[in-house]
């Protein structure tokens, strides 16, 4: 599985790092990023998904 | 005693007209808000001021969206559009050139050219648009960011105890506290005045600038003029004197020693974006911490999960956020545009209601039911696009902290009594009386 972030939808709603810090962080104003390449760690994938549905600018998708 | 009329600030009489160039207040025609009474239909006569509006709310929204009207008008305010779906708010929100944020409090009155120092308006950047806007926000960003905003969690708890210790002694099954004057209303205001530097005695005062900007908008501008004391604008000057002369580290002095291009910010920047801070820290937190426990006072198996299984606060929190939202936005039309068959003029108002957004049954499965573990929420409590709400992480910390304070001190209370809601664009508890039936 594979996480992709649009950095361009991305508002700084910071969702997906509070739901799934293991693979998003936030830089200093609060905007998201990747942590490594987008690879989803096994044991992650529920995390993954729940950052995607939670982002109120559809900022994030997933593939497989 | 001060002789309160000749203290009174000299507004401008407002040009009457149809939109008219280089001016700073005016109104199409004259207005009266006691032209208007009670809405009958809520389709051709929306008021999200009416003082019956904010205590139905949810109803009103599902009522229209069932008589199939996705955004709503009314003559009052000298013309207002009120989108009420998901789809149409999220545009409205996305569509920086058709709707403008020059003011985003509706009033009877409309800001000319003049009344705005142009590009910054009176509150940058929630009242700027692009290009300016991302450069004001990129300013005010990095102080909300969640690791800065963290570290005052300890605060929060503390504030949070102390308020619940001052409510004295609890008897339960007797005892009756009022969650919104005793708690809810005391928490915003301390953290953003602290964040500010500015003095913890003055807590009053803030909201009193609120509720004259925000809950008096029937009332003609020149009316609202109070005594130099209670004048924000002037209070502020002082509180920005005081600080460049003893710069600290607070978000005061932080603005005066930010940046664009290599130049410090205007004046007026600075003090536009304090009354930004102020205004928008305050009641809109205190309401969304007031309706989360309006939502648990009568609601126990909620209340019971909560305390029982406090790995969902997360997922509730959210929830509250969704079901609950405090916040409506407004937009001034920048040019006529046709929008879904609305034919919608230059300068009129369009509200943004996110509140209705989050209860869209084509967005959210069962809207209008509160889920207290939903997984997938991708609600619009802070806003949608680029002018999210700048303090969400401050706002998710109060509102979570206060939750967890309360119902830890008292896993079971239930209303006892009238709640009394905010009029107009926020929406929360004003007096919100709950009976102790437990205590920890």
């Amino acid at each position: 599985m594979r996480v992709h972030l649009d950095a361009e939808k991305c508002q700084g709603h910071n969702r997906c790092y509070a739901l799934a810090p293991e693979l998003f962080d936030v830089d200093d104003y609060g905007q998201a990023v990747l942590i490594g390449d987008g690879d989803v760690p096994d044991g992650l994938e529920d995390k993954a998904r729940l950052a995607a549905s939670n982002c109120p600018e559809y900022a994030i998708s997933i593939t497989d | 005693m001060t002789d309160t009329v000749e203290n009174k600030q000299t507004a401008p009489e407002p040009i009457i007209g149809p939109s008219p160039e280089g001016t700073e207040l005016w109104e199409r025609e004259p207005y009266d808000a006691e032209d208007y009474g009670e809405v009958a239909d809520y389709r051709t006569d929306f008021d999200h001021a009416w003082p019956g509006y904010n205590p139905n709310a949810p109803e009103v929204w599902k009522e229209l969206r069932e008589s199939g009207c996705p955004v709503a008008h009314t003559d009052r305010y000298g013309g207002m559009w009120a989108p009420i779906t998901h789809d149409t708010v999220h545009e409205v929100a996305y569509d920086t050139d058709n709707f403008t944020s020059r003011s985003v409090v509706v009033s009877t009155l409309r800001p000319g050219e003049l009344s705005l120092p142009a590009p910054i308006g009176v509150a940058p950047p929630i009242s700027s648009d692009p290009p300016f806007h991302g450069v004001a926000r990129r300013l005010l960003l990095p102080p909300f960011a969640p690791k800065k905003i963290a570290p005052w969690e300890p605060e929060v708890h503390a504030l949070c105890q102390r308020l619940l210790d001052q409510m004295g002694d609890i008897e339960p099954g007797e005892t009756v506290v009022d969650a919104a004057l005793q708690y809810a209303q005391h928490i915003p205001v301390n953290i953003i005045g602290r964040m500010l530097g500015f003095p913890e005695e003055d807590e009053d005062l803030f909201r009193e600038f609120v509720h004259n900007t925000l809950e008096r908008i029937n009332q003609d501008p020149r009316e609202r003029q109070v005594d130099d004391e209670k004048r924000l604008d002037l209070y502020i000057e002082r509180q920005v004197q005081d600080h460049i002369e003893n710069p600290r580290d607070d978000l005061t002095s932080y603005l005066l020693e930010a940046e664009i291009d290599g130049n410090k910010l205007q004046p007026e920047h600075v003090t536009g974006s304090i009354i930004l801070l102020l205004i928008a820290g305050i009641d809109t937190t205190w309401s969304a911490i007031g309706s989360s426990l309006w939502h648990l006072a009568q609601n126990p198996d909620d209340l019971d999960r909560l305390v029982n299984e406090p790995e969902l606060m997360d997922f509730a929190i959210e929830e509250f956020l969704r079901a609950y939202a405090p916040v409506t936005m407004a937009r001034l039309v920048a040019k006529d545009n046709d929008f879904h068959g609305c034919p919608m003029k230059k300068d009129d108002w369009v509200l943004l209601p996110f509140p209705a957004a989050n209860r869209d049954p084509k967005q959210f499965e069962d809207s209008d039911k509160f889920v207290i573990d939903r997984e997938e929420n991708r609600h619009a409590a802070f806003g949608l696009g680029i002018h999210r709400c700048l303090g969400s992480n401050l706002a998710r910390l109060e509102l979570r902290v206060a939750v967890q304070e309360f119902i830890a001190r008292f896993p079971k209370f239930e209303l006892a009594g009238d709640t009394r809601w905010s009029v107009g664009q926020i929406r929360g508890p004003r007096e919100l009386p709950v009976r102790i039936l437990e205590t920890a």
